[in-house]
């Protein structure tokens, strides 16, 4: 992050420095440390969760099944024409990440983020297997030998194995996962499987074992949207210079009181920053505010016996208040403001619209198709016929006996192919199988002189949980009788 | 011209020309980029060698592959053909009088019927299968010649009054007017007959006798007409050439005869199997009577007989 050479000397492109941060307790760490293991287990269990749904439909709890069109999470079942529930859902995550935004600042970055999540895990490994920060940069200015080569060959391999397991679970999403499990490992299961684990492995294996924060400086968009977003009343992870500055060391600063600040420019905001950055700089798209560097500050402020939060989560508003020899004011005054409330107005409102419609929505449905080629035709006894193909919907995973009824084309009749026209009459049963659409088709014959009029094909389940719907259709008849 | 010179704020060579004082960098190309043109040209070496590349005067080199758009069309064709097989074998060796039986087959014959009706009958039949004046409409249930599966078939192999087929549906109606079999005023009153059969006009006794004289045999006496002769049901609704008075008027003065050809010397059994399917699915499609099954099946075992024109 230079930024304050002069032109001329400043090479237009900074390779990238390594980051190996150190690791270091405290309330956020431990925050991280919970996240972590909280999003990676609902990631990699969520698809061996089962959850009963009778004979008729897949017994895992969430399924994304492509193949038969259909979306299963615990006990809702999303069809197709059901999509907006999803792009619902969507329109709350993007609405959710403004609130969390407006309210926290970019905590979706510092927490959350699956490039965070990751790069944090493959952190963690560096860790195990090179040891902590000075280790690592020993380690990362040593020679080849043999001893690098084996803990490259050892991090590298644990690096694939966590890959290969993450991209091995995003498939179990989308199939029975102890079913694909077993073809995954027999050559049974589809290319598309494969090809999405080696896809999904190789970018965990990059973004997460090399890219690291350079996917969240120069790759995602998101930082770009947040810094339109941040204002002075949000909350950012900031370094109170008006306190911290002049830096000294403590002998320094027992030399001249009242001369040199806080901070004794020990370093250690920047060692421990995931993503390599120094606070002190203000604030920037680098900083993902995971709060790492104000457990490392706060730990060192207790060392020497000062007072926490030279570095803290603060708004601007709040420095500006602090400087100007204020207290610290209270996180809440910034998580309860207008804003913060006008978003979770709309994301709550439609939360509650998904669920509303999700209540009331119908599981049976009917859609009709005429035949226009021809409109109509005449049979021998002067009666005219159209013919068209219902659709007859059961969303239920169990088969369900429904009617169709003829509302309003007085004296017509239908039949189907099955029954056939002797048996034709103004209202037909079916039994629709579990979970599926059945097609019929069905000849309405009216008698000779009938006008052209619409009417509608009625249909109502006929079991307990009853429901209907209509189905509005034309009837075509000739104009003068021939 | 050129005018290179070293740029003092990045110690980057310029290449040289100016635009109202506007420079460039001589940087050197992105290194993925540059890669990606390596691997592009190792890509088509290998490319050139297996595919065809080389326009030659006749045709381009073939490539150690063999590969061509017309081979990979045939090979497809071929994968198709052997997908099909097993049906099209099924469908050979079943009788269509036991299509109704096995729902799949039937299933699978329908569909393929529908591709071969595109092809073969919406010329004249139209492509809803509705028909127009003169060709008879395929949906309704009204039937010439017959309507259940095994006579359809029959129709489609033999044809109707297709010269050089000795089982083709075989009847011609004297054209009474312009052969001056009857006089106009005749023809006038045997017009008001026919029309009175199905209502739509007063009856006439003059054109009853002249009917029962010269119609009768084939139409019928009471004008319901007769499948054997392909004599169409003169008291219904349907009205092949028109029902108005014109028209009716206009088919006894010169007679219709329509045509069809005998598809058996176009199609395959099989494709006409599936056509008389289609046909019979449109909604008209008769069922075998329970009594002339078995007299259509002896029918069927004496060759020379009339098969298939059930008397219903």
């Amino acid at each position: 992050m230079a930024k304050t050479e002069p032109a001329g000397s400043a090479p237009h492109y900074v390779p990238r420095e390594a980051v190996f941060p150190k690791v270091m307790d405290g309330p956020f760490r431990r925050f991280k440390w919970l996240m972590l293991v909280v999003t990676l287990t609902i990631y990699y269990a969520t698809p061996w969760l089962r959850w009963d749904r009778g004979p008729h439909a897949p017994d895992q709890a969430v399924l994304v099944d492509l193949a038969n069109r259909r979306f299963y999470m615990f006990s809702i079942e999303i069809w197709p024409h059901e999509f907006y529930f999803v792009a619902g859902l969507l329109i709350m995550a993007g609405i959710g990440l403004f609130l969390i935004t407006s309210a926290f600042g970019r905590a979706w970055c510092g927490y959350s983020c699956p490039q965070t999540i990751w790069t944090d895990l493959f952190q963690h490994v560096d860790r195990l297997i090179d040891g902590d920060r000075n280790a690592q940069l020993r380690l990362e200015a040593a020679p080849w030998g043999a001893t690098k080569v084996f803990k490259r060959g050892l991090k590298w391999s644990i690096y694939l194995a966590i890959s290969f397991w993450t991209g091995g679970a995003w498939i179990m999403y989308f199939a029975d996962a102890p079913t694909l499990t077993v073809d995954f490992w027999t050559g049974q299961a589809a290319p598309v499987a494969y090809a999405t684990v080696a896809v999904l492995t190789a970018t965990t294996f990059i973004f997460g074992g090399f890219m690291r924060e350079q996917v969240c400086i120069y790759m995602c968009p998101w930082p770009r949207i947040q810094t339109a977003m941040l204002d002075e009343s949000s909350l950012i992870v900031t370094y109170k210079d008006w306190r911290g500055e002049p830096r000294g060391s403590v002998k320094a600063r027992e030399k001249n009181p009242g001369g040199i600040g806080d901070c004794i420019d020990c370093n250690q905001c920047v060692a421990v920053c995931p993503t390599g950055y120094d606070i002190r700089n203000g604030p920037d798209i680098a900083c993902i505010t995971c709060g790492l560097c104000i457990d490392a500050c706060d730990t060192v402020m207790g060392q020497i016996g000062r007072p926490r939060g030279l570095i803290d989560y603060a708004t601007l508003e709040d420095c500006e208040h602090e400087r100007a020899g204020g207290e610290r004011r209270s996180i809440l005054k910034t998580v309860l403001r207008p804003r913060t409330f006008a978003y979770f107005g709309v994301w709550a409102a439609i939360g509650v619209a998904l669920l509303f419609a999700l209540g009331t929505r119908e599981r049976i449905d009917l859609t009709v198709a005429k035949d226009r080629n021809p409109p109509f035709l005449l049979l021998s006894n002067g009666d005219v016929r159209n013919d068209y193909t219902i659709k007859l919907r059961n969303m239920e995973a169990r088969p369900r006996p429904m009617s169709v009824t003829l509302e309003g084309l007085p004296g017509a009749r239908m039949w189907t192919d099955e029954m056939g026209q002797d048996r034709a009459a103004r209202r037909l049963d079916f039994t629709v199988p579990a979970d599926q659409t059945k097609p019929v088709r069905v000849y309405v014959v009216a008698p000779e002189g009938t006008a052209q009029q619409d009417f509608v094909f009625a249909l109502a389940a006929q079991d307990r949980d009853g429901g209907g719907d209509r189905g509005e259709t034309r009837f075509d008849a000739p104009e003068d009788g021939q | 011209m050129a005018n290179k010179r070293i740029d003092e704020a990045t110690g980057i060579e310029t290449v040289g020309h100016s635009w109202d004082g506007i420079e460039e960098l001589n940087n050197p190309l992105p290194r993925w980029w540059l890669w990606t043109l390596y691997a592009t040209i190792v890509f088509s070496i290998g490319y050139v060698i297996v595919y065809p590349a080389w326009p030659m005067v006749n045709r381009a080199t073939e490539g150690l592959w063999g590969w061509s758009s017309r081979g990979q069309l045939a090979g497809e064709l071929k994968a198709e053909e052997a997908r099909r097989a097993a049906t099209l074998a099924a469908l050979a060796t079943t009788p269509i009088t036991e299509l109704p039986g096995k729902p799949e087959l039937m299933r699978a014959a329908i569909e393929g019927g529908r591709a071969a009706f595109r092809v073969n009958c919406v010329q004249c039949h139209g492509s809803g299968a509705a028909g127009s004046t003169g060709y008879p409409n395929l949906r309704d249930d009204d039937w010439l010649w017959g309507g259940n599966l095994q006579e359809i078939e029959y129709t489609l192999i033999n044809g109707i009054r297709h010269p050089g087929n000795d089982a083709t549906h075989q009847s011609l109606m004297p054209s009474f007017g312009k052969d001056g079999i009857l006089p106009a005023a005749d023809i006038a009153a045997v017009t008001d007959h026919v029309l009175s059969l199905s209502g739509k006009g007063p009856a006439n006794a003059r054109g009853a006798e002249l009917f029962a004289n010269n119609c009768a045999t084939c139409h019928a006496p009471d004008g319901k007409g007769l499948r054997q002769f392909g004599a169409p049901n003169l008291s219904d609704a349907i009205w092949l050439y028109g029902g108005k008075r014109e028209q009716v008027e206009a088919s006894i003065y010169k007679a219709r005869a329509g045509v069809m050809p005998a598809w058996n010397d176009k199609l395959d059994p099989v494709t006409i199997k599936m056509l008389a399917a289609y046909v019979h699915s449109l909604g008209g499609g008769e069922d075998f009577a329970p009594a002339p099954v078995a007299a259509a099946a002896a029918a069927a075992a004496a060759p020379a007989a009339g098969a298939g024109n059930g008397q219903d």
